[in-house]
Parts: C-alpha cells; structure tokens; sequence
C-alpha cells in the first residue's frame, strides 16, 4: 500500500515535471526561430543593417512572453514569479527609455534570447528521452522482425530511459524554477527593499494598533470601572458618614471600606495615566506633562514648545520617556530637581529630562531605561542617556513626529 | 437651598444627588448634558450647580463651556466643576471670569463626603474651591514671577487660600496659630506688592496672580 502512494507520487510528479518542460518547448522555441531570422538575414543577404528588426520585433514583445513565463511557472509547477514593480515613468518615451535602461530589462532579454535556445534543446531531449523510453519498452508489440536479442536490448534500453526520463525532467524544472524567478522576477535589491517596505509598514500599523488599544482600554477603564469604584467609595462615605450609631466594629469596616475604595481609584488612576491618559489626548502634551510634573515630589519645570502637535503614537511615547524618566529620578538619583524640555527641530520631536542628581544611571542593564530604549526605537527614534558619576543626568529621545 | 446636578454617568449622578441631599441641598434637577443643565437652571434659579466638565456630545468641555454661561446669565448660581483630571486652562477660564462661587474639583474627591460637602457649601456661600492638585499644578507653572519670592510656607499659605480657605481653615491645615497665619498673609501681600485696600479684595489679587490669571501689578 505505501509502496503503492509512493509510486503514486512519483507518477504525479513525473507528470507535472513533463508537462511543465513540454509547454516550455514552443516558447522557447518561438526565441530560437528569431535566432534563426536573424542570422539568416545575415547570411543570405549579408545584410547587417536589417538585424535590429527582428531584435526590435523581440524586444517589445518581451513583456507579453515573461507574462506567459510567469504564467507557464505558477499555473504547471505552482512557483510563483513575483512581477517586478512596474515602471514609475508615465509618459511614453522616458518611458522607454527607463525601461530600456533597467537591469531587469536585461536580465529578461537574458533569458528569453539566450537562455531560451538552450532550454528549448534541453526540453527537446526530455521529450526525446521519453520517447525512446516508450518505443523501447513496447519493443515487442511491434518489432517482431527483429532478432529476439535485438529487442531484449530495446526493452532494457526502455526500462532504463523510463528510470532516467522523469529524473531528467524534474531536473530541468528545478532548474527552471530557480532561472525563472532569479531572471524574470525582481532583483535581489529589489526584493528587499519591497520586503523592507512592507515591514515598516506592517510594523507602524503594529504600534499604531497597540496604541489604540491602550486608549479603549483607558476609555473602558474611566467609563465604567472607574465610574463604578467612586460611586462605591460615595455610597462607602455617605454611610460612614450618616451612620453614626453603628457598633464600633460596624463602623471600622466601613471606614476601611471606603478608605480600601479610596485607594481603589487612586491606584486605577495610576494605571490608567500608566496606559495612555486622557488628558494626553483631549490636550495634548503640554497639558498632560506638567499633570505629570506636578505629582512628582520636587520640583520639575516643564517647557513644551512644539507648535502643532505630532502623531499620537509619537506623542504617547514621549509621554512614557518623560513619565518613567521622573520616576527614576524620584527613586534613584536623589535629586533636588528636574527639567523637562520637548521641543520641535524640524521634523523631530525632541524630549529632554535633566536632574541635578547623583548621576551612575546605566542604561545596559536590564533596568526602565532600557525599556524606554525600546520604546523609543520602536517609532525609529535614538535615545541617549548621559549619566556621568556625581551627576547630573540627561536622557535625550529624539522622535520622528510622523511616522 | 436648590442645586442642580449636571453628571452623564447615571451611576454616579445618583450617588452625587445623594451626597448633596445629605448636605442639605434640595436637588431641583439632575440631567445628564449642557442643554439639559442650562434649561434647568434658567428653570429652577438653584444656588448651585454641580458641573461635569466631559459631557456628551463631544466629551471635551461642555460643562466649562456651560458654567461660563451660568455664571454669566445668571450670577446667584455658585458652580462648582467636577474633572477626570486636572485641566489648568479650564480652571483659569472659569477664575479669570469670576472669582467667586466657582469651585473646580477632581471628581475622586467626592468619595472624601464630608470634605467634598465642605467645599460644596463654600462655594454656595460664594467662597472657592480649587482641587489641590490643580493648584499643585498651576504652582509648577507660575515659577518664574514675583511668586518665586515666597518662601515655601508662604506658597503653601497662598496655595491653600487658592483653594478658597478662610484664615482659621489655613491655621487648622498647617496646624499652627492664626496669627502666625496672618502674618505669612500680610507678607504674601507685601511682596506681591499688592495694594493696601480690604483685605478680601487683596486676597482675591493674590490668588489671581497665583494662579496667573491677573497680571503682577
């Protein structure tokens, strides 16, 4: 039975291989016959002059015969040719001439006019091959003439072409498959660059989507979470308050209701302006940084000179610098004060925090900084801290304010 | 004494109609956006009106938009805003119109009941209310003027009579005397070289100038 599937599969793709390599024949074919016209032209007529027509006829036929190529390769063998990315030039001559011009151009005529030839004999000999390995192998249905040596000899011939024929068409398909795609597609620059392209799209669709994911999640988390904990803490604090004959045990519990309510909102706030704040938002930096500032516990002054404002990922992200940059300071740089500065430099945005600290942040390891590193760099921004011992400490982020 | 109730979250509005009821506040009406609050209070004339700053439809500053109106049309009603955070420019445009019977608070501080009924009531008797954290806010601004001559326990002073404190409440929040309260005061007033006239005239300047509204003299 295995051996059965196995045989199978090795018919299936004799046949795809051949059928491949056969349809390949006329094409290439039709490029040899423009060989053919062009040195009998020279010839016969010794007439170098007349050359570039065929050659001409051929050039603009190049985009129609890599089409049925690229057809000839998904639709026989399933490999996929990708198109090269069309000319940007509209206008006919320059046109032309970018066309002309182009490597690929080159590398196509490559293939029809050179490699074409050559394929086409190769594919002949496929043909051929299986062929022999019919005629050889029904030697005795027909060739009942000749001695009985003479046909054993013929069947064995048979039964090692029928051995050799599908092994020589799968050959010529792999190597087809790789010529194809190499010759006719894109260029290695090309494709990467496609690929590059298409990565930084796919990764600024990726962030813009975390960023607005962490808004709903804050508007879900003020509309309703938060909505819910203050009206608790309300009714918590009207019962404590109107309630004053309760037992003193009735009257702790509430008390350390409310004040556990309390801490409930202050706690979500936190989180909340952790995510994305609403205020950030509805106004912008300015407004959402010295909020920021006043909640810290020494003095920071906040200048925000950017004009218009910039993207929203942008600015979250300069929100997080400044936010997680103040609490290392509050926490480790035993500092007196700090400066905040986000200002536009063309089309930067540029953030700067500065304490007048003991310096010795170290960016390396495992420490905010070097999530903020990563966050940063995730809009294609540089970040830099300069932390000398003995202080003071600046930390720079510099972001595109479009992505 | 009447109030109306302008809050678009229902949850919340009940609980707010609740607390000022136990404040002793009859609540004419509780209406959840900016047309509902100015047809109620134009209806009701209430003494004060409890304002959300997000309303629909826009969710931005409906409620300071509409307490402007109010305190304009129709000055006997005191307003006191409620925020989700601190908007500095919201407070400044309301204090740069009026000066009293305005209030603006974060809306966590209505869980602290009594403290909140407290404020509440000031502002109806036309006093102020300023949130701490927006005058935390507004202090980390106004840095660089005359403001920068006080020292930090006048600032504290001059931050809590911003928050709309009589002498003997900035006494009982500093815990030390009157007197010694009085004195940081009439310092305050010397060097924000404030004219001699009545006393609250002076302290409304020095609050202004605080939270930048007024030109330094």
């Amino acid at each position: 039975m295995r051996n059965f599937r196995t045989l199978r599969r090795a018919f299936l793709r004799a046949r795809r291989d051949t059928g491949f390599v056969a349809a390949g024949i006329p094409l290439h074919l039709a490029l040899a016959s423009q060989w053919v016209w062009g040195v009998t032209i020279v010839l016969k007529a010794n007439a170098w002059a007349v050359v570039p027509i065929p050659f001409a006829l051929f050039l603009v036929g190049i985009p129609t015969l890599t089409a049925v190529q690229r057809h000839r390769c998904r639709a026989l063998l399933g490999v996929d040719v990708p198109r090269p990315a069309p000319t940007p030039e509209r206008r006919w001559p320059r046109r032309a001439v970018r066309w002309l011009s182009s490597a690929r151009t080159w590398r196509q005529v490559g293939y029809h006019l050179l490699l074409g030839p050559l394929l086409a004999a190769v594919e002949l000999l496929v043909l051929a091959a299986w062929a022999a390995a019919v005629a050889g192998v029904t030697a005795f249905g027909y060739a009942s003439a000749l001695p009985v040596y003479q046909t054993l000899l013929c069947t064995a011939g048979g039964v090692v072409l029928l051995c050799v024929a599908p092994w020589l068409a799968g050959a010529t398909a792999r190597t087809e498959a790789r010529l194809a795609p190499a010759l006719l597609g894109p260029s290695r620059n090309e494709r990467l660059r496609r690929r590059v392209e298409h990565l930084a799209e796919s990764r600024t669709d990726l962030i813009e989507a975390v960023d607005s994911e962490r808004r709903r999640i804050e508007r879900d988390l003020h509309d309703g979470t938060q909505q819910r904990l203050v009206s608790l803490a309300v009714n918590l604090g009207l019962a404590r308050a109107t309630l004053t004959d309760l037992p003193d045990d009735a009257r702790t519990a509430i008390d350390e209701a409310h004040r556990e309510a309390k801490e409930a909102i202050a706690e979500l706030n936190d989180l909340v302006r952790g995510l994305h704040p609403a205020v950030l938002e509805d106004r912008g930096l300015d407004a959402a940084l010295s909020g920021l500032a006043a909640r810290v516990p020494l003095p920071v002054g906040v200048r925000v000179d950017i004009g218009e404002r910039a993207a929203p990922v942008v600015e979250s992200v300069a929100y997080f610098v400044v936010s997680e940059a103040l609490a290392n300071v509050t926490k480790h740089a035993r500092a007196t004060r700090a400066e905040v500065t986000v200002e536009r430099i063309g089309k930067l945005l540029r953030v700067n925090v500065t304490d007048d600290g003991s310096g010795g942040a170290d960016a390396s390891a495992g420490s905010g900084l070097n999530g903020l590193a990563r966050r940063v760099g995730s809009v294609d921004g540089t970040f830099r801290v300069s932390s000398p011992a003995g202080g003071p400490t600046t930390l720079i982020a510099e972001l595109p304010c479009e992505l | 004494m009447r109030a109306v109730i302008a809050e678009d979250s229902v949850l919340l509005r009940v609980g707010l109609v609740k607390v000022l009821e136990m404040a002793g506040f009859l609540v004419a009406a509780d209406v959840g956006d900016a047309d509902a609050l100015l047809t109620a209070v134009d209806q009701h004339r209430p003494e004060l009106a409890l304002i959300d700053v997000r309303m629909p439809p826009s969710f931005t500053d409906e409620g300071v938009r509409a307490a402007l109106v109010i305190r304009r049309q129709w000055p006997r009603t005191a307003v006191v805003l409620l925020s989700q955070y601190v908007e500095e420019r919201y407070a400044a445009d309301l204090l740069t119109a009026h000066t009293d019977g305005v209030g603006y608070l974060l809306k966590q501080r209505v869980a602290d009941v009594e403290d909140f009924i407290a404020a509440v009531r000031r502002v109806a008797d036309g006093g102020t209310a300023l949130d701490p954290e927006v005058v935390a806010q507004l202090l980390l601004r106004r840095r660089s003027d005359p403001l920068s001559r006080l020292t930090p326990r006048e600032r504290e002073v001059l931050a809590l009579m911003a928050e709309g404190r009589s002498n003997a409440g900035i006494a009982e929040a500093l815990v030390v005397s009157d007197s010694a309260v009085a004195k940081h005061i009439n310092n305050i007033f010397a060097k924000l070289a404030l004219p001699a006239a009545d006393a609250d005239h002076r302290r409304v300047l020095a609050v202004l100038q605080f939270l930048g509204a007024a030109p330094p003299n």
